[in-house]
């Protein structure tokens, strides 16, 4: 009984005179279990039209949407990188060790006790100078004689 | 209209012009473009679009046409030549991968009707558009539409008949 009305609106079909409801049921027969052995040359067609009404328009803005996934890997590659470096150069990013403090405050002592024994010879050179001074009285009292 | 206005009204039927694009262009890109520029057109017709009929069967009419230009200035460029070579090779070598698959046979034999039948086909088929709508957008009569929708409902299922029986014997 069906399958003589699906034979009729099939003629009716390909003479483009059913209608779209019509055409509805022949795309649910058609995507049924039980098609006719005869008609199922007409099984892909029909499954061909209800497969080709899915496909959609995606992307409206694709170029957009290409950057905005560059980007996040670009960022994504960013983060890898700093952290990468933080890691590998730590040393350098969170100060000198503990054996380089040790070193550079040995090199400060070593300089302020060189400092220190210039400044004594500079002080025992600077005693002597004062005896300039006697020179200096010496010759006052010369001039003021005369 | 507003933008947002513009988008919901353009919404409901973009991926329509995009597939009608697509089956006129064959290629995935050409189609996109072809819809953004026509989505662009209509954009800037937006202070008369109020008084068309149906935006709807208007931009369908226009990414037709839009197409159908497309095909005819690539047919008279020098381009079109190394273009057709190409889908060629393409097509034989997609053809032998998907020879199996009677699905996208229907694809293929759409691809080899008439411009003309194959957009009348998209139109009722796979829109399902009555056909009043189909007549103004392909601005023909309604019994020329029903004429040509009836050669292309009839090729198609007679090169599926001849696919169909080479695959079972």
């Amino acid at each position: 009984m069906e399958l003589v009305r699906i034979e009729s609106l099939l003629e009716k079909y390909l003479e483009a005179q059913t209608s779209v409801a019509e055409e509805k049921e022949l795309r649910a027969y058609f995507s049924g279990e039980n098609v006719a052995e005869h008609l199922e040359e007409y099984r892909p067609l029909f499954a061909y039209f209800i497969a080709a009404q899915r496909e959609s328009y995606a992307s409206p803005v694709p170029a957009k949407r290409k950057t905005t996934f560059l980007y996040r890997w670009v960022s994504v590659a960013a983060v890898v990188a700093i952290s990468l470096s933080a890691y590998m150069g730590g040393s350098i990013w969170i100060g000198p060790s503990e054996a380089e403090i040790a070193e550079a405050q040995l090199a400060q002592a070593e300089a302020l006790k060189a400092f220190d024994l210039i400044a004594q010879n500079m002080n025992r050179g600077m005693d002597k100078m004062s005896y300039l001074n006697e020179f200096e009285e010496a010759k006052q009292k010369v001039y003021n004689d005369n | 209209m507003k933008q947002t206005e513009f988008v919901n009204a353009v919404l409901p039927f973009q991926d329509k012009l995009y597939r009608m694009a697509k089956r006129l262009l064959v290629s995935r890109e050409e189609a996109e473009d072809a819809t953004q520029e026509v989505l662009l057109k209509l954009w800037s017709k937006n202070d008369n679009l109020e008084k068309y009929k149906s935006v709807e069967a208007f931009a369908m009419t226009m990414i037709k046409n839009f197409c159908l230009d497309r095909l005819k200035s690539k047919q008279a460029s020098n381009l079109k030549l190394v273009h057709s070579n190409y889908a060629d090779g393409n097509r034989s070598l997609q053809a032998n991968l998907e020879a199996k698959d009677s699905v996208s046979w229907v694809e293929r034999i759409m691809e080899e009707l008439p411009e003309q039948q194959k957009m009348v086909l998209q139109l009722r088929d796979i829109e399902q558009y009555d056909y009043d709508e189909i007549a103004e957008i392909m601005e023909m009569k309604p019994t020329a539409v029903r004429v040509a929708l009836s050669r292309a409902r009839k090729t198609v299922r007679e090169e599926l008949t001849k696919k169909h029986s080479y695959g079972v014997g």
